[in-house]
């Protein structure tokens, strides 16, 4: 690997004033499980690393209750607010840690499939989402829970949409001076239950698709569809959401016209590529027998309590 | 300052002191940044149990330790050590308490070219400190991302529920 220069800032901002400073030499570092990977194998090379694990108190994992954080009200005036992921918190963190269990299940669940025990020691959610790497889970994950960037530049805090983040294979809408500081991760609203697939013969997952869907009155009340992995950004279905919403769910089986013509239409809006994986039109029909069998499973797990 | 580092210069440091544990020793020793954690424990310290394979973070056959949980030592840089508490196979070795879980390896057959072992035993021993008594699935599930060429994994699993077992 060409030899770097490592950058320790103390404080976010340090941290962005740092990326102003090299102008385009030197990339942000966490967990590197991505990175230097491709610095190893030649892919990217860079003069310095942005250690940001070196910020002090970017690992935590914290509950933001205040109400005008977008905090989901249970009932007698209880909330329950985004869980917010620091940037250098570690897959492994996530899926330990005793808020993000209670309150995003299927996150926990999720992020044990990741990769391995090594790599989710070391690797971070944040960096996952920032190295944007098409074949991976959290994003489309993450889209169904409608979570939420914190990215820090020189001066400025902003907030992202998480479908605002990915722009393209390896690529996202943040500033060349900006650092995600934090993921924020809003619950499920409170009566909506939620699933999640993969499926791959390869290290990395060919296909992710996430569903979760709320019921009320035997008809679907809310349903939040997406699939990652089959195509350079992970997306939500939209048009298979708006199908399926007032169906009713004991007509929802596997041969009902509503299920079909959205995994038709998911099918279509995943907007496959072909690579490595295989061809567009083996993800599209992976994307239709995945979407249906994870809706079924989320719809399954309904009313059993809890995201998952 | 983080533990360990080196005077820092405004252009970011090109040689870092990492001062750590190393097998229950005081350790340190100065890398470069992109050193990994494999070639500091290899060439520094002569500590060849570690063993490069896949140099992708797939294989396991380079897990170390890193305050009790396995990492992958070709790609994690040896900086990260810094205040930390690494242990590699020739540290498993030396504690007798642990020797339950190399004698089922050896009672089982639970390897034939060997190249696999020492990370497969690490990520036993995390998975043991963490739970005692694993469901045959857990130990699949600890184990899922280290690769064995020989054995086919069944002795290994059995081998680990043996020493859990002994260990108790």
């Amino acid at each position: 690997m060409k030899p770097f220069r490592l950058h320790e800032p103390a404080t976010p901002q340090e941290a962005a004033a740092l990326l102003a400073q090299e102008s385009g030499a030197a990339a942000l570092y966490a967990g590197g499980t991505e990175l230097l990977l491709a610095m190893k194998a030649g892919l990217l090379a860079y003069d310095a690393l942005i250690n940001v694990k070196s910020v002090a108190g970017l690992d935590a994992i914290a509950a933001d209750d205040d109400a005008d954080g977008g905090a989901v009200v249970i009932g007698a005036g209880a909330t329950r607010g985004a869980v917010v992921i620091g940037a250098g918190a570690t897959h492994s963190a996530v899926e330990r840690d005793p808020l993000v269990r209670e309150r995003l299940p299927l996150l926990a669940e999720v992020t044990h499939s990741v990769a391995n025990a090594r790599v989710r020691n070391v690797g971070t959610l944040a960096g996952n989402l920032c190295f944007a790497e098409p074949h991976s889970d959290p994003a489309a994950l993450l889209l169904v829970y409608e979570a939420e960037i914190d990215a820090q530049g020189p001066s400025t805090l902003r907030r992202i949409p998480m479908r605002a983040l990915q722009t393209n294979s390896y690529e996202t809408s943040l500033a060349p001076d900006e650092l995600v500081v934090a993921v924020r991760v809003p619950p499920l609203p409170a009566g909506m239950s939620g699933a999640y697939s993969k499926f791959g013969r390869h290290h990395r997952p060919t296909l992710g698709v996430a569903a979760a869907a709320a019921v009320a009155d035997g008809r679907v009340a809310d349903i939040r569809l997406a699939v990652g992995c089959v195509s350079p950004v992970a997306r939500r279905l939209s048009r298979s959401e708006d199908v399926l919403r007032g169906e009713r769910v004991d007509e929802i089986g596997a041969d009902a016209p509503a299920l079909r013509e959205a995994c038709r239409l998911a099918a279509e809006d995943a907007e496959a590529v072909a690579d490595l994986h295989g061809e567009a039109d083996y993800k599209e029909h992976l994307t239709r027998v995945f979407l249906e069998r994870t809706l079924l499973r989320a719809l399954a797990r309904n009313g059993s309590g809890g995201d998952a | 300052m983080p533990n360990g580092m080196t005077e820092g210069t405004p252009n970011g440091a090109t040689e870092i002191r990492a001062r750590f544990r190393l097998n229950g020793a005081e350790a340190e020793a100065a890398v470069a940044p992109q050193t990994p954690l494999i070639d500091m424990l290899r060439g520094e310290f002569g500590l060849t149990g570690t063993k490069r394979s896949c140099d992708a973070q797939v294989c396991g056959a380079c897990a170390v330790l890193l305050d009790g949980q396995p990492v992958s030592s070709c790609t994690l840089p040896a900086f990260e050590a810094r205040g930390k508490s690494v242990l590699t196979i020739e540290g498993l070795a030396a504690d007798e308490r642990w020797s339950p879980l190399t004698e089922a390896f050896v009672n089982n057959a639970a390897f034939q070219c060997g190249f696999c072992t020492p990370g497969m035993l690490l990520a036993a021993k995390a998975l043991l400190e963490a739970d005692p008594d694993p469901s045959e699935e857990a130990i699949k599930d600890a184990l899922r991302g280290n690769v064995c060429r020989c054995t086919g994994y069944k002795k290994i699993v059995e081998a680990v529920r043996e020493a859990a077992e002994a260990m108790r």
